[in-house]
């Protein structure tokens, strides 16, 4: 189990629980955290549940696959701590996460 | 180029005929006839992976489920872009390349340079004109009166969002409409008359775009000529005339047709579904899921086309290298395994952005925040002032294997009361 603080474009926050294996794009979608798409549904496929990682927690959430570069280079809003949240899975080692939403999905 | 002509026997009912080889769903006609989606559940049924062996395109397969264009789309790798992603192919002695038809890095290079033109932040900037000139194509219809919503509505405002988007004089901005009709069409379609004809047309639109290029030149602008004529990456383009002009037909054709049909297709559906029409005129605040599942219903490009690269089994075939494949998005759209009632135009449903319109994958459609920006103020400024956009006819559907849409669509407007 993991608590993630998604905090909005607007500066508002969403605290949610997520249980370890799921992704951190489930754990908002699941939890109406408005402001992911995720139109493909967690295949990498769509670059709509695009997140900023806080910077404490960037060496904490895995490396990005070949296919999440590709997916991520597409957005011209890609910034130095951008993920796809589809491809950031929940540990326990995440708990207390912090999660920037972007302004706008691409 | 070969469309289907208006000669050929059209077959209607696809268990007429056995699901052989000479299987053949990539045909207008079953478009024009607004027949299709029986012969793609046969296929999804029995062989949701199927090889054409005859067809005037060559031998092709088509992919028609959900979960295997999924599979097709993503992996680029595995299946190439070039040289066409439409079932067509590219003529030898006319080619047209454009960054949609390449694979990387080429593509990736020329798309990152026109996509900032389109990204959200950008669209936000220009919601207010956009808003303000639907609103005046609106207040121009004739109430009580039958008209072409294709031709008022439909047409004059993706054409008008084009010449924004180009920056392209506002007053000649029908020629865009023209250019995108020819790009797609055929001799003997009633666009053109020759394929020499339609050249001519098409040279006509690069020197013009030539000429607004070098017009824009050393002068930074947000608009799309000038974001490529002042990138280092495309910098050049202008000097090779094919290129340029494929490119320009990719924006023209991808931001026009695209919505255009999408516009029409919306009307179309409410009135076929009139207890959604009914749930939209309670709650307005439905337009943010009406928008994508008319993209979804609609499905304004029938399908793209990948090369395998190797061999690789999809859906328990093995396709070859070489092989091309059609995903088939109209048909995944109506997947009934992954959309409940896919058929049906539902305004409220729980995913509705979960749709193959736009594609998925580094192909996937630069302008779908566009497209959905242009559909959702349209559908604001339409509830705003009409009760009821009446469909009183049949609507006259395109002839076209890759793009769905209308040439017609006769409405009469009523006034809120």
């Amino acid at each position: 189990m993991a608590e993630i603080i998604f905090i909005h474009h607007s500066g508002e926050k969403s605290v949610v629980e997520a249980s370890d294996g799921m992704s951190v794009m489930n754990a908002a979608v699941d939890n109406g955290v408005a402001g992911i798409d995720a139109d493909c549904g967690g295949e990498c496929s769509c670059a709509t549940c695009h997140v900023l990682v806080d910077e404490g927690w960037l060496s904490k959430v895995g490396s990005i696959s070949t296919q999440e570069e590709n997916m991520l280079d597409l957005n011209p809003d890609r910034q130095s701590n951008s993920r796809l949240s589809c491809q950031i899975a929940v540990t326990d080692e995440l708990d207390g996460i912090v999660i920037n939403l972007p302004e706008f999905q691409y | 180029m070969s469309e289907t002509t208006m000669t050929e026997e059209r077959i209607t009912d696809p268990y007429s005929i056995p699901l052989d080889g000479d299987f053949h769903v990539a045909r207008g006609s079953l478009f024009q006839d607004n027949v299709h989606e029986a012969w793609f559940e046969r296929l999804r049924t029995e062989a949701p992976v199927h090889y054409c062996e005859n067809s005037e395109f060559g031998a092709y397969w088509s992919v028609s489920k959900y979960e295997d264009i999924m599979f097709v789309d993503k992996n680029h790798d595995l299946f190439s872009s070039e040289p066409a992603i439409t079932i067509m192919d590219m003529q030898e002695d006319f080619p047209l390349p454009m960054f949609i038809a390449m694979d990387q890095p080429k593509h990736d290079v020329q798309r990152a340079t026109v996509s900032p033109a389109v990204q959200p932040v950008n669209l936000a900037k220009m919601e207010g004109l956009i808003r303000e000139r639907i609103g005046t194509i609106l207040d121009g219809l004739p109430i009580g009166e039958e008209f072409d919503w294709v031709d008022r509505v439909s047409i004059e405002l993706t054409t008008q969002m084009l010449a924004t988007l180009f920056d392209f004089p506002f007053e000649e901005r029908r020629k865009l409409t023209r250019w995108s009709d020819v790009a797609t069409s055929s001799p003997g379609d009633n666009t053109v008359e020759s394929e020499d004809a339609r050249r001519a047309e098409l040279y006509e639109c690069v020197e013009y775009f030539t000429r607004l290029w070098h017009e824009r030149v050393g002068k930074p602008g947000t608009d799309l000529i000038s974001m490529l004529a002042n990138a280092e990456s495309t910098k050049d383009l202008v000097n090779n005339p094919a290129e340029y002009l494929g490119n320009l037909i990719l924006l023209i054709v991808g931001g026009n047709d695209t919505t255009r049909n999408s516009i029409s297709g919306g009307v179309l559906a409410l009135n076929q579904f009139p207890a959604e029409y009914d749930k939209l005129r309670q709650d307005h605040s439905l337009i943010r899921t009406l928008v994508p599942e008319i993209i979804r219903w609609q499905t304004p490009l029938t399908h793209m086309r990948r090369v395998a690269t190797q061999d690789t089994e999809v859906g328990g075939k093995l396709i070859k290298k070489g092989d091309k494949v059609v995903m088939w998005y109209v048909s995944g759209n109506r997947d009934e395994t992954v959309i409940d009632r896919p058929k049906e135009l539902v305004i409220d449903r729980k995913k509705p952005r979960e749709h193959l319109s736009f594609g998925f994958g580094i192909h996937r459609c630069m302008g779908n925040r566009l497209a959905e920006m242009q559909l959702r103020v349209t559908w604001e400024e339409i509830m705003k002032r009409f009760e009821f956009v009446e469909v009183v006819g049949e609507p006259v559907r395109t002839l076209h294997t890759l793009i769905k849409g209308y040439t017609e669509l006769p409405v009469v407007l009523h006034s809120k009361k």
